[in-house]
């Protein structure tokens, strides 16, 4: 079976400053394969490349088969597609973010709509159905009228996971999505990435839970410096780190 | 479009200009100064405890901050003979805008006493201070510091406001301006220059007040 | 009636330099957030150039140079143009300000489901910044309503020259100048709640 993701020689810089050394990363449908590594490894980088949210110089990301954000022209250069395509692409993916970042100015349930309607084009009644089934596996269905100021931290990120969901991305990506949250608040929404895992949804994330990611992952990454140091199951992970700078890593994060 | 430039006109008067400047400058000072201690004033008026104060202080900026300044100045200097006050052109316009200011600033020096914490004034009790001993010692100087970048912003507004000393006839930058555009009808350069001299003196003194607000600040 | 041929002028005056200069504002304020580099230098010497004027010097450059570059102006026309000026650059600030202010989250929100800018700017920026922008804006609007009356000075019969024309007839100065100045005040006064009572209905809980 063909990868869903596959990254190829992923090579970024911000100005002098390169980030990303050269990324080669496959996933297949159902993985869950979570990124470790401490700050400045360049994990969160990696992660909003793959929906463009960055820009990268150098290799290839193909996500079901397409290229994503760039193509070679007639001349062999590399071009970067149209916003609009770039925009359809970014519909295969969906993000949550550390920082929740629900639109305040609409309800609950509307954020989730907005993609479906703007996005997919579905019909309003449909897209209303669709965003209420969704809030309702995250458990927020009794707030969906509510706005984002009338709710708890870990509230808003369960209605950020559905609004991404909805979208039925080929791929969920989970930037560090309880870092924000008090500790009384994390269970909840690491409770609703479990499930979504258990279900078959193909995930990348960016965690500093490292229990979680032992717990839900196919395969943990170890990156540092922006190179990949380290890649296994997570018994090989966390319970044979191999090099010096993974064993130095997890000595210092609770396991 | 046929129009030859010509700056000579405004370089043989080039005197007046600065002297125009000069007294919008002088005007502004005065004003904003006066307008300081009626704005202090008027600050603690609107927090008092007394109604009657408050009301009298609400009043007074709120009227004030709603009247077009030109109603004002035209008011002071024409109607205010009939009551017996009468003031020459120049004492009339600082009349003016020192009460102007003084409403602008007072809203200013309110949301700064506002803002200070409350354990300020007392720990001034509690070392024996009397009330306006902690007003003048503690809370007036803390707050000024604070409110500097508003009161800037404000100066220079005011420095702005001083071209209206022209419609009564006080000799500052705009009315030889106008002067100089009606006597030689060098439309173009006349009001570029004017424009510009009032930029450049925005931006210096915009300059020199952060200037001000670096020294001032307390070490941190 | 006099006096209230110079109100529907000083409304009218300030009603079109409102509307207009927040018109030019907006894409001033665009440009100033969305635009290249040098579109931005360009706008920014437009802004910080009227900011720095006196209103008064504006109205007095329009009024004399228009005529003489052969643009035929009334002086109502020229008055209005310098207060859309005017206001446009103070609307310029506001909005890119507001929109300066957004969190760079929310549009990376927008575009983590696809929303295209246009999509972006319409549904998740816009609603932001017009809450944001709404306050500073009505104190622009009654900013622009007490500089139409420096329209007197080039003979436009707005409230105030109509009152001074009422004096010279009168000599009833004291009586006039306290009523022209309670109706500006009243004028400001509704406008300033009327922009509350938007601010509350479109508040967001």
């Amino acid at each position: 079976m063909s990868p869903i993701l596959t990254i190829s020689g992923l090579h970024k810089s911000f100005g002098e400053l390169e980030v990303l050394k050269g990324i080669n990363l496959t996933m297949q449908q159902g993985d869950v394969v979570s990124l470790i590594g401490s700050s400045g490894s360049g994990k969160t980088t990696l992660l909003r490349c793959v929906n463009l949210l960055e820009d990268f110089e150098k290799g290839s990301i193909e996500l079901a088969g397409q290229k994503i954000g760039y193509r070679e022209d007639g001349a062999g250069q590399r071009r970067r597609l149209p916003e609009r395509e770039v925009a359809r692409q970014r519909s295969m993916t969906g993000m949550a973010f550390q920082q929740f970042n629900l639109f305040p100015h609409m309800t609950a349930i509307r954020n989730v709509m907005l993609g479906l309607i703007k996005t997919k084009n579905m019909p309003k009644d449909e897209a209303r159905e669709v965003a209420q089934k969704w809030l309702e596996r995250v458990g927020m269905a009794a707030r969906s009228d509510h706005y984002p100021g009338q709710l708890s931290g870990g509230q808003q990120q369960r209605v950020a996971i559905a609004r991404a969901i909805a979208m039925n991305p080929q791929i969920m990506l989970f930037d560090e999505v309880t870092s924000a949250l008090d500790p009384e608040l994390v269970a909840e929404v690491l409770a609703v990435v479990r499930d979504l895992a258990v279900e078959g949804m193909t995930m990348l994330l960016v965690t500093h839970e490292m229990r979680f990611a032992r717990d839900v992952s196919t395969k943990v990454v170890f990156m540092h410096q922006g190179r990949i140091h380290e890649e296994g199951t997570p018994d090989e992970i966390f319970g044979a780190p191999k090099t010096e700078r993974l064993q130095g890593f997890l000595a210092n994060s609770e396991i | 479009m046929n129009y030859d430039f010509n700056f000579d006109v405004i370089w043989r008067n080039w005197e007046l200009l600065a002297q125009g400047l000069g007294l919008g400058l002088f005007l502004a000072i005065v004003s904003i100064a006066i307008g300081c201690l009626i704005g202090l004033l008027a600050a603690f008026g609107m927090l008092s405890r007394h109604k009657i104060l408050r009301w009298i202080a609400g009043g007074y900026v709120s009227a004030i901050r709603n009247t077009p300044i030109l109603v004002l100045i035209l008011f002071c200097y024409f109607a205010l003979p009939q009551l017996g006050i009468a003031l020459d052109k120049i004492s009339s316009f600082i009349f003016t805008l020192s009460i102007y200011a003084g409403a602008y600033l007072a809203e200013v020096f309110r949301s700064g006493l506002v803002a200070l914490p409350k354990g300020l004034r007392e720990a001034g009790l509690a070392i024996g201070l009397t009330e306006f001993k902690i007003k003048t010692y503690i809370i007036i100087p803390v707050m000024f510091r604070n409110v500097l970048p508003s009161l800037s912003n404000n100066f220079i507004s005011l420095f702005k406001d001083t071209s209206l000393a022209a419609a009564i006839a006080v000799p500052d930058l705009t009315f030889y301006a106008r002067k100089i555009n009606v006597e030689s009808f060098r439309v173009i350069e006349t009001w570029m220059v004017a424009s510009m001299i009032y930029v450049v003196a925005c931006y210096v003194i915009a300059w020199l007040l952060r200037r001000l607000e670096q020294r001032l600040a307390v070490p941190r | 009636m006099n006096l209230l041929d110079g109100l529907g002028d000083t409304i009218l005056i300030s009603v079109s330099s409102v509307v207009l200069g927040t018109i030019l504002g907006v894409f001033v304020g665009l440009a100033m957030t969305y635009g290249q580099r040098w579109l931005r230098f360009i706008v920014r010497l437009y802004i910080d150039f009227l900011r720095g004027t006196p209103v008064f010097v504006l109205i007095l450059a329009c009024f004399y140079i228009l005529s003489v570059v052969g643009v035929d102006l009334t002086a109502f026309q020229a008055g209005v143009l310098a207060l859309t000026l005017f206001c446009s650059s103070h609307v310029g600030e506001i909005v890119r300000g507001a929109l300066s202010a957004i969190a760079v989250g929310q549009t990376e929100a927008a575009k983590s489901i696809g929303l295209t800018f246009m999509q972006t700017f319409v549904y998740v920026l816009l609603p932001q910044a017009l809450r944001q922008i709404l306050p500073t804006w009505v104190n622009t609007a009654t900013e622009i309503v007490k500089a139409s009356t420096l329209l007197s000075i080039i003979g436009v019969v707005e409230l105030l020259l109509a009152t001074q024309q009422v004096i010279a007839r009168t000599y009833l100065s004291l009586e006039f100048y306290l009523f022209a100045g309670f109706v500006y005040f009243l004028l400001n006064f509704v406008i300033e709640q009327a922009g509350r009572a938007v601010e509350r209905r479109i508040s967001i809980p």
